[in-house]
């Protein structure tokens, strides 16, 4: 590596705080948008991870919510429609020491960059991918995408949407990922937490932010955020505990085979004298289950047959791409000596003339 | 096939063989031809190598189908491979064989329509089987009709022959049939008294993994070899004879191989780490191939999932300071173009090789052409200027990927680098330079914070290039327009304007340090030829001949088509009639139309092959012609 281009983190001598990682551009998000809570949160975050500052990178796509990068005093790129993961792999595999970050949206990782999103997460390398699923076309005013849910009718769905919306955390496990996580914007008790575990897992790491549009989708998650509905609606994920939900936990998820199915969980308050299951009988949440069945089944749950999940579904470690790509080169040089340009051009098969 | 005189599977019995004629040639083209399986480029690549040891200069030419095992026997699963070679300067690979290698009767059949009549007809005549011969068409056995009764037709049954010299060697039946080209290698190097000895030791060497096929093969060629010389196969021999080109030390190279190394080259010599992010394509995927297996230089490759992400990668690696390449062929640069357009944004140096191939769309992938080079210039929304160069022969691509590399590097800006599928997988001699003699690519990263502005430009109008991790310099920048300054988005419709003006003025700019142009022939008068890439060989061998006619004309041939360089119009200028031979249907001659205000001559050509000599020269002795008669 060209010692130019050598940063370490030791550089971080002074620290930082929030302020240091706010650039000087407006914000031009719509007043209400779920936008501006992932970006509080990350400033709030970054500051505490002992990374210099210009060792920080944010890479986005287009849409709403890839605008992000303008507005973090770091180093940052704004790129082309879906295309931030691809960018943001040549940036890693160049500067492997770099955080770099990837923010996105439904449309531009799961639909026009999708391919780039499944093979980043295949590789496992060391990105982090936080999406901001608003459910909808944002920034060319409201046409569906790809976790528009059916019937709904938006721009290009005037008669409901036939479009089959599909899970972006099926979809990341389905490709392999190694650290899994879904969030809404306005849990900030969820959302900090899991972006700093987002932060310090090797490899890939994916955030999935459901996210008010306010604009064009507004009350995409209104129930789930509602204070009186939302623990009917949503299952908290907690590693090593059972699969509970409802206001009193008196519900809960239960295997049969490989078919999940609602309990009533016995004892709990609300449940019938002799109803219910024991809480034995609950599947238990295994985030770091190395075959990842169960973070696969949960991925699927969906409305209204089942709760959303929320929280972590995966976080196993597996090798980092970009580290298997250092011990690459070393085997290279272990097998062919380090590159000599001379001996290289004049390899292969020779003749001289005197 | 009993019964006809000329076929031999027998040597005469082990007496010494008589003093034979040898014919001194100046020059020969061989085309070895057979079943896709046969091993056709192997076996015309070794035989290049004997070549080269021993002095000659010569270019190849490698002729193959798409398919990577068509059915056995079939007119589309022939391959080719075609060799000039000479006592001195070679510039193509020549245009109708003089000798012609056919392992079956397909090959003879898609082939024999270019062999001049009274050539050398080498065949192996136990594939001219009822079954191959239906396969190929032929409703009688050629061999046996007298259709190639004006042909020095030698039959051999190199099947049979083959599988008795490996009879004991253990070997399966179908494996000693894969042999067989060896024993046809033999024969040529009988016939053109080429020693077999380091042929020998370099089948050794390349089989040294799989001892019982290193020694398969040594038998087949000794036998084949052997069979010639006892047989006095040959009625005479050839000889070419080799004069010692500028003393050095020389190697065989691909077009392919050549631009692999020109970039390890520029990458040594700025200091700068490679990034090469790529998604296979024929026929640029050997330049993947060769720097893969180079990453215990300063080299990352990366194979990426679509073409898209090939450039992606490259421009993330860019940013973060590497010198990045994307390496592909017509289909995958359209699929890029949108990525070229937010890397001119970003003004960061960037690679892209187009090794182009017929096309539209899937075209003919193995097939060569030149109709990419307005897509180079122009294929693009908004005004979105890249400088494009060329390379002109196969040794020619490490000079034009060096000079890719600085002109990214230096101006901060994507580099098109067009080759095409003629160059890429040809092969000719070239001359090793010394390492202490390459120029020095000079790479600054900037990393002085005082006074910083991300979009301020040095004298040649390149911004700094600063990388991610370089303390008190944090920015943005993205494919939204910017401004002149800071870099910061800006929609001022003045603002714009600018930029896209100083966008354009920059890679315009290069021009002015481009090198005087060279002409070769008569600098000023009837005739100029001006041409670009591979065509390069074909023109100046015509132009050789035409001048040896007594015919006065001239050659230009372009490295940079964008910009042009500022002295073409004045040298145009010179000349009466300007003749641009293209493998498209005329896309420098639209060029230069428009850059000179005059009209031009184009002779194009869309076959998926490369200009023959003749067919040049036949053009320049009309336009001669015509001048005389006016
Ligand atoms: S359109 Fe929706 S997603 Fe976009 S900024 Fe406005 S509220 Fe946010």
């Amino acid at each position: 590596m060209n010692d130019r281009l050598d940063c370490s983190k030791e550089s971080v001598a002074v620290s930082l705080t929030r302020k240091d990682f706010e650039s000087e551009q407006d914000v031009r998000w719509c007043p209400g948008c779920g936008d501006y809570s992932l970006l509080a949160q990350i400033q709030k975050l970054l500051p505490q991870l002992g990374i210099a500052r210009e060792n920080f990178a944010f890479v986005s796509g287009i849409g709403c919510s890839s605008r992000f990068p303008y507005y973090m005093d770091t180093y940052g790129m704004h790129a082309i429609h879906g295309r931030a993961p691809a960018v943001a792999s040549g940036l890693k595999l160049a500067r492997p020491e770099l955080s770099v970050w990837v923010v996105t949206g439904d449309g531009d990782a799961l639909a026009i960059g999708g391919n780039h999103f499944i093979h980043a997460i295949r590789r496992n390398i060391g990105l982090k991918i936080v999406l901001l699923n608003n459910r909808i076309y944002g920034l060319t005013k409201g046409q569906f995408s790809p976790t528009t849910e059916l019937g709904e009718k938006t721009k290009t769905s005037p008669y409901g949407n036939i479009d089959r919306p599909f899970s972006a955390a099926a979809l990341a496990l389905g490709a392999g990922a190694t650290f899994v996580a879904r969030v809404v914007d306005t849990d900030l008790a969820q959302l900090g937490p899991i972006l700093a575990r987002a932060a310090a897992h090797p490899g890939t790491a994916f955030v999935e932010v459901l996210q008010n549009c306010i604009v064009f989708n507004d009350g995409a998650y209104a129930a789930l955020t509602d204070k009186k509905q939302r623990d009917e609606l949503r299952l908290v994920l907690e590693h090593g505990q059972p699969l509970r939900f409802g206001s009193n936990g008196e519900r809960g998820i239960r295997l049969a085979g490989l078919r999940p199915e609602i309990v009533s969980v016995a004892g709990a308050p609300g449940v019938p004298e002799g109803e219910g299951v024991a809480l034995s009988e609950l599947a238990v949440h295994d985030e770091s289950d190395p075959h990842g069945s169960l973070a696969f089944l949960l991925a699927q749950f969906a409305a209204p047959e089942f709760p959303l999940p929320l929280g972590i579904f995966r976080a196993v470690a597996a090798p980092a791409f970009e580290d298997m790509n250092a011990a690459i080169e070393d085997t290279a040089r272990q097998q062919r000596g380090a590159g000599d340009l001379a001996s290289l051009l004049a390899g292969g098969d020779t003749w001289t003339v005197a | 096939m009993s019964g006809n005189e000329q076929v031999a599977t027998e040597p005469p019995g082990a007496l010494a063989p008589p003093e034979r004629h040898v014919e001194e040639l100046e020059r020969v083209v061989i085309r070895f031809v057979g079943d896709s399986g046969d091993g056709m480029q192997l076996t015309g690549s070794e035989f290049s190598r004997v070549i080269a040891r021993a002095g000659n200069a010569f270019a190849t030419h490698p002729d193959y189908p798409s398919e990577i095992r068509a059915p056995t026997g079939t007119l589309f699963g022939v391959s080719g491979f075609q060799i000039q070679f000479a006592a001195n300067r070679v510039f193509t690979s020549g245009d109708a064989p003089d000798v012609l290698v056919a392992m079956n009767p397909a090959a003879l059949k898609t082939n024999l329509g270019e062999l001049a009549r009274g050539s050398v007809l080498l065949v192996n005549s136990g594939a001219f089987t009822a079954a191959n011969l239906a396969r190929a068409g032929y409703a009688s056995n050629p061999l046996e009709d007298g259709s190639l009764d004006s042909y020095r037709l030698i039959a051999v049954d190199i099947s049979l022959l083959t599988a008795r010299a490996l009879a004991g060697s253990g070997l399966s039946k179908k494996e000693a049939d894969r042999c067989k080209n060896y024993f046809a290698l033999g024969l040529m190097l009988c016939l053109f008294g080429r020693p077999i000895e380091g042929e020998i030791a370099d089948v050794a060497e390349r089989f040294a993994h799989i001892p019982r096929f290193a020694e398969a093969n040594v038998t087949a060629l000794r036998a084949g070899y052997g069979f010639a010389e006892a047989s006095e196969l040959f009625a005479s021999t050839f000889e070419v004879r080799a004069a010692p080109p500028q003393p050095g030390t020389y190697r065989s190279i691909t077009g392919n191989q050549a631009t692999a190394l020109g970039f390890v080259a520029a990458s040594e010599l700025s200091a700068t780490p490679l990034f090469l992010g790529s998604y296979p394509i024929t026929p640029a995927t050997d330049i993947l191939h060769e720097l893969t297996t180079l990453r215990n230089f300063n080299i990352t490759t990366f194979q990426a999932e679509d073409e898209i992400a090939g450039i992606c990668s490259a421009i993330g690696a860019a940013w973060g300071g590497h010198l990045a390449l994307t390496t592909t062929s017509g289909p995958g640069m359209a699929l890029k173009t949108e990525a070229l357009g937010l890397v001119t944004m970003l003004e960061l140096p960037l690679v892209i090789v187009n090794v182009q191939r017929a096309g539209p769309s899937t075209g003919l992938p193995t097939k060569t052409e030149q109709a990419d080079l307005l897509q180079a210039l122009y294929g693009r929304h908004g005004e979105c200027p890249i400088p494009v160069i060329a390379a002109r022969s196969p040794a020619d691509c490490f000079d034009a990927a060096l000079e890719a590399c600085r002109i990214a590097v230096k101006y901060m800006t994507p580099v098109i680098l067009l080759t095409d599928g003629g160059i890429a997988n040809a092969a000719e001699p070239w001359r090793v330079p010394d390492v202490a003699s390459l120029p020095r690519i000079e790479v600054k990263y900037r990393t002085e914070a005082d006074g910083f502005a991300p979009y301020a430009r040095d004298e040649f109008l390149a911004r700094p290039w600063v990388t991610p991790g370089t303390p008190g310099m944090e920015h943005r920048i993205g494919g939204l327009e910017k401004d002149f300054l800071s870099g910061n988005l800006s929609h001022d419709a003045q603002n714009h304007q600018r930029m896209v003006e100083v966008r354009a003025a920059k890679v315009a700019g290069i021009a002015a340090e481009l090198p005087p142009l060279v002409v070769d022939g008569p600098d000023a008068g009837e005739l100029l030829v001006v041409g670009w890439g591979s065509t390069w060989g074909a023109i100046a061998e015509a132009r050789r001949q035409a001048e040896a006619a007594g015919i006065a004309v001239a050659h230009l041939h372009l490295r940079h088509l964008n910009p042009l360089p500022a002295d073409l119009d004045e040298i145009l200028a010179r000349y009466r009639t300007i003749l641009v031979p293209e493998l498209n249907l005329g896309q420098l001659s639209r060029l230069l139309r428009e850059r000179c205000l005059r009209e031009v001559q184009t002779l194009h050509k869309v076959q998926g092959r490369p200009f023959r000599v003749s067919e040049i020269l036949a053009r320049i002795k009309a336009i001669s012609a015509g001048a005389e008669h006016e």
